[in-house]
């Protein structure tokens, strides 16, 4: 139940974030603070050197600390959310927050050593568009989007987008395709997910 | 053939290319629509050729890279895909100059005079560490720039991914390679191996990623597809396709 507790301990923290800023101006710089936060905090995950299964439990509590995970899980989830009931829908999101820190969280070795730079930041309707620069070992600078936004009642990050390449369009296809072959099934589809990433 | 003759070819070819070049480029004034969605009436084909695909990199590609990545050092792989990158430059440059991109043409030329001499037959890209990053070009994208639609998804038996309008750059590239008059015998056998072994390299760099939709996603054609579709307008267009307020109405109602 430690899990429970310091996701308890890290939402009073968010919660306290939120109440000190105005939840409906949501400023660029605070977005970029935000960003560098996270990237900041996922660093010390990859430096601690722990072993991956560790690594995959505090990067859980980072997504949670960081991510609007409800918006995201729903997304993914795509039109099926309406149809599905309340009991499926929440056991759904429970396991796509451990499906998806399982699944990238296992790939973190590949950002050892690396670093993100916050270029800036810019409106796009209500919500902030925060640009970054990732330079991982070996390779050449690439272009790093993070969508973050307060709809949800505190700031939060929605989406990361690199070289284009939109990772909630990319699991919505993936959920989607998991979904059609459980013929549609919100609760085949939760009870698998808790055993893949 | 002589260095002296090639490279008047070369320097007769560029002189004709961005004659042609000026010509095209006001024949063709418009910008390509832009692209969107999934164009992919050719899908029940794809699926076949992605079936195939997958099982070449099953059975040959991923072990041959993953082998080349742990017995090659890494500087040394590096060293192979400079050359590669190197001898891709004129291709580049005459795309450069064809979509009317002099700043980009000049600096990579300028990658190329450096690191074809400096760079020890473009071993070493020196190029980068004085600020003259990699930006690659191809016929593709140049059609783009003259206004040509992106046209259905492809994918290719071995190639991979790509467009219509992508694939009809590639065998323009191949057929006007400025090198094509410059390489013969075990010279041309060098630089193909040299590319080769940089597309093998990619591979074993990006196994993370490539394994993961290829053999764990659900459907890796559509997984494919996306990512590829997502990353070349991105590399085009410089736009993400990142607006996501409706989604943000519809799950926590209208503001």
């Amino acid at each position: 139940m430690l899990n429970r507790r310091q996701f308890t301990v890290s939402l009073a923290a968010s919660a306290a974030t939120a109440t000190a800023l105005p939840a409906f101006a949501l400023s660029g710089g605070q977005a970029e603070k935000l960003v560098a936060s996270a990237v900041s905090d996922i660093n010390k995950i990859i430096a601690s050197g722990k072993s991956q299964s560790r690594m995959i439990a505090d990067f859980e509590r980072v997504f949670n600390r960081y991510a609007d995970v409800y918006f995201i899980a729903l997304v993914t989830l795509g039109p099926a959310r309406r149809t599905a009931s309340k009991a499926e829908v929440d056991a759904y999101v429970k396991a796509f927050r451990g499906y998806f820190t399982r699944k990238y969280g296992k790939r973190f070795n590949e950002f050892v050593g690396g670093e993100i730079k916050v270029n800036g930041s810019r409106k796009v309707k209500k919500d902030i568009q925060v640009d970054t620069t990732a330079r991982l070992r070996g390779q050449s600078p690439f272009n790093v989007t993070w969508l973050v936004s307060d709809r949800s009642g505190s700031a939060k990050i929605s989406n990361i987008i690199i070289e284009g390449i939109n990772t909630l369009t990319s699991e919505r296809t993936e959920i989607g395709a998991m979904l059609d072959r459980r013929g549609g099934s919100v609760a085949r589809l939760a009870a698998d997910l808790r055993k893949l990433g | 053939m002589s260095v002296r003759y090639s490279f008047d070819l070369k320097i007769k070819n560029l002189v004709t290319c961005l004659a042609l070049g000026s010509v095209l480029a006001l024949a063709a004034c418009g910008s390509a629509p832009r692209a969107t969605g999934i164009n992919d009436p050719y899908e029940a084909g794809n699926r076949k050729v992605h079936a195939f695909n997958r099982g070449l990199d099953r059975a040959i590609v991923r072990p041959v890279a993953n082998t080349y990545g742990k017995t090659t050092p890494s500087p040394a792989r590096r060293a192979i895909s400079n050359v590669a990158e190197t001898l891709g430059l004129p291709a580049t440059i005459l795309n450069d100059v064809l979509q009317l991109r002099i700043a980009d043409a000049g600096a990579n030329t300028f990658r190329f005079l450096v690191n074809a001499t400096f760079g020890l037959a473009g071993t070493i890209d020196v190029a980068t560490e004085a600020g003259i990053a990699e930006n690659p070009s191809d016929f593709g994208e140049t059609l783009y720039t003259w206004g040509v639609g992106e046209g259905a998804y492809v994918e290719l038996p071995v190639l991979g991914p790509s467009t219509v309008r992508a694939t009809t750059g590639m065998v323009v590239d191949l057929i006007t390679n400025p090198l094509n008059n410059v390489f013969d015998g075990t010279d041309r056998a060098g630089a193909t191996g040299a590319g080769v072994l940089a597309k093998v390299d990619d591979r074993y760099e990006a196994r993370e990623l490539i394994d993961e939709v290829l053999y764990e996603s659900e459907d890796s054609y559509s997984q494919t597809r996306l990512l590829y579709l997502q990353n070349r307008r991105f590399n085009l267009t410089g736009e993400q396709d990142l607006d996501i307020s409706d989604l943000y109405d519809d799950i926590y109602g209208p503001e």
